[in-house]
């Protein structure tokens, strides 16, 4: 229970759903129906044989040998990014479609950081045929143009969020302008475990993959189902929710969130929603978010679209406030480290998100028999003109 | 009694309640505004706290929300503009915002400068049914401030029972299932809804909100509801060149003849 919502969808003093009456029919249907649909037997073999089938999953576990040697401990890499798609935002977004068929909607929008969720809903549409409008930030749109256009080539519209600083937190407040535009045939495909209850739950049910296969591939690996360490970024919080979640009860193993802290936790330019945030309503939910004495959300900076957001799931805060997990942050510079240390030892391009977990691994004392996993959330491929600015400095 | 349960004692037709944002097109304009739009014969004020992420608004108030946020607009300062305001408004005053202010202000301090400076209810469209009754009813209710909630045409009869049972002002009907924004004309749907909700005989009038910019669509409300509740149209006519004065008098003459 400690670890789950309650009954009003709360995670200890955070979640609820904060949303305009608008609204209210919508969040209900969910709520009524979420459960009962994704527990039904029909619905659990689709999901199941769609991640086998369509994402690929099992994602591998891959035993990182040259970065266990660098920080002398065993590490493995949970690949998200060789996911269909490139990152762990296909799971909700193949279960969240199916969910919206099962209700019955013709029409499914969604709000994008980094591009990767919303091509990840542009391609459950096309495959499902059905109509997508995806809303990003018009900053991102600029620095994610792969990602753009990929959107455009799977059928979705792509619309340009205009408002504040023109990137996650906009293209979510866009999203749900729509919704309260279109209540009746569309379905929010929401891409993180935030916003009002049930998307937190619903999300982290979807994500809670990641971690499930952790297990048994440690335990064929290793003997042993439990890792040491967990570690993963926090944006809104899924792939780390994903990769914690099977572990929360097991209080043996240490789960490491990472935050961006952009160009540093205290320079006014950052995403640590948990390092200086306060509590407050943020997209329905009372959680921890980036404000001003005043309740005004303060606009986040990160290098990565994916992190760049003012608040954090609720889960995440409540997991943080009772002291479940311990919440460290990176800044762009250490996580453009990370992303060419990993390249240079293992082969593995990572997303820029991602590179802000593994940019935990010096902040970390490991022993020699510790077995740490890093969730790879996802591929740098999106993140190419980045790291091409940034060659001459890192390699 | 309060207030706004006498404005509806004296009147039950064509109330004209008008939304506008603090802080908004200047820091202080705020009272100004407040005693034009009396002096020009509006019924109810709703002074909206600029919020820098309003979920439920259209272009025109998220316009207004960013100048008014720019100008330096807090809930402080907008209490400490409203210090006096009962030495010359006597009309019904209610501010409208998002929860998010008014809790990093303090729920109770928040009630407690609302009952001190004269407001007599509070429209926090993110502020549901349940969180509200789970939390913070029993705070309004200490110090007599109303909180109006709204319902929209998705909103199911039962729901709306419930929300009547809960309110001692008035019922804000959203006028169609849309952020805020202007509107010419309502469709017959629109006209069905108002006729759906009419016949349901609830204990507290209503006001429709969103939608409403000329005397057309005005008048239409007015056949089936109390009154109308215009924000957008408002914040336009506030932008226009020309004095407050002169902009004041014009818009309310567009709404009311
Ligand atoms: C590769 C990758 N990792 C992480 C994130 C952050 O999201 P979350 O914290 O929900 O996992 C994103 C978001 O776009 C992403 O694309």
């Amino acid at each position: 229970m400690k670890y789950t919502i309650d009954e009003h969808g709360y995670y200890g003093k955070f979640g609820g759903a904060y949303i305009p009456e608008l609204l209210y029919p919508n969040i209900k249907e969910l709520e009524d129906n979420y459960i009962r649909i994704i527990e039904s037997e029909s619905f659990k073999s689709e999901f199941k044989e769609l991640l086998k089938d369509y994402v690929g999953r099992p994602s591998p576990l891959t035993y990182a040998k040259r970065l266990s040697e660098k920080y002398n401990t065993h590490i493995y890499l949970k690949r998200e990014d060789v996911n269909h798609t490139g990152s762990h935002k296909i799971n909700n977004t193949i279960g969240q479609i199916l969910l919206a068929k099962a209700l019955g909607k013709k029409r499914i929008i969604a709000e994008t950081g980094a591009g990767q969720h919303g091509v990840a809903t542009a391609t459950v549409c096309a495959l499902m045929g059905m109509q997508c409008t995806v809303h990003m930030g018009e900053t991102d749109v600029k620095r994610q143009m792969p990602n753009v256009l990929r959107m455009k080539m799977l059928g979705a519209t792509v619309v340009p969020a205009m408002s504040g600083n023109r990137t996650l937190k906009d293209a979510g407040n866009e999203a749900f302008r729509d919704w309260i535009n279109n209540p009746t045939e569309t379905h929010y495909l929401l891409g993180s475990v935030v916003g009002p209850h049930p998307y937190p739950d619903m999300v982290a049910r979807f994500q809670a993959v990641i971690s499930e296969e952790i297990q048994w591939q440690l335990q064929e690996k290793t003997g042993n189902t439990l890792p040491n360490y967990v570690i993963a970024c926090i944006g809104g919080g899924s792939n780390a929710m994903g990769a914690f979640y099977h572990f929360l009860e097991h209080e043996s193993v240490q789960l490491i969130a990472v935050e961006a802290a952009g160009l540093g936790v205290n320079s006014g330019e950052t995403a640590a929603s948990i390092a200086k945030g306060s509590i407050g309503v943020i997209q329905g939910a009372k959680t921890m978010l980036m404000q001003t004495n005043d309740g005004q959300i303060i606009e986040p900076y990160s290098i990565s679209a994916g992190l760049d957001y003012p608040g954090i799931g609720p889960a995440h805060a409540h997991f943080h406030d009772i002291g479940r997990t311990t919440v460290l942050n990176a800044t762009d510079h250490e996580a453009l480290q990370a992303a060419f240390e990993l390249t240079r030892l293992e082969g593995i391009i990572p997303a820029i998100e991602s590179a802000h977990a593994l940019a935990a691994l010096p902040k970390i004392q490991f022993t020699k028999n510790d077995i740490v996993v890093v969730n790879i959330s996802g591929r740098g491929d999106k993140d190419m003109d980045t790291y091409i600015a940034n060659m001459d400095t890192y390699c | 009694m309060n207030r706004i349960q006498q404005l509806f004692t004296q009147k039950q037709s064509n109330i004209l309640s008008v939304y506008f944002t603090a802080g908004f097109p200047e820091l202080n304009s705020t009272v100004r505004i407040i005693k034009l739009l009396q002096e020009h014969g509006v019924d109810m004020i709703e002074i909206g706290m600029p919020f820098s992420d309003p979920l439920a608004d259209g272009n025109v108030i998220q316009h207004s929300s960013t100048v008014a946020l720019r100008n330096g607009m807090t809930v402080s300062l907008l209490f400490s503009q409203l210090e006096n305001i009962r030495k010359t408004v006597t009309i019904p005053l209610l501010l409208m915002g998002y929860i998010n202010p008014v809790l990093q202000y303090g729920v109770e301090k928040f009630c407690e400068s609302c009952k001190h400076v004269g407001i007599d209810g509070v429209i926090l469209p993110d502020l549901p049914l349940h969180e509200y009754i789970k939390d913070y009813k029993h705070i309004f209710d200490a110090y007599g401030i109303q909180n109006i909630l709204l319902i929209s045409p998705q909103t199911e009869e039962q729901r709306i029972r419930m929300i009547d049972e809960h309110t001692n002002a008035f019922i804000y009907m959203v006028s169609s299932s849309s952020t805020t924004g202007t509107k010419s004309q309502f469709s017959d749907e629109q006209i069905q809804y108002f006729k759906r909700i009419q016949s349901m005989q609830l204990q507290n009038p209503l006001l429709v909100g969103f939608g409403i910019s000329n005397t057309e669509t005005f008048k239409q409300v007015c056949l089936y509801t109390h009154g109308a509740i215009v924000g957008s149209a408002c914040i336009k006519a506030l932008e226009k060149e020309g004095t407050l004065e002169q902009n004041i008098s014009e818009f309310v003459a567009s709404i009311k003849e």
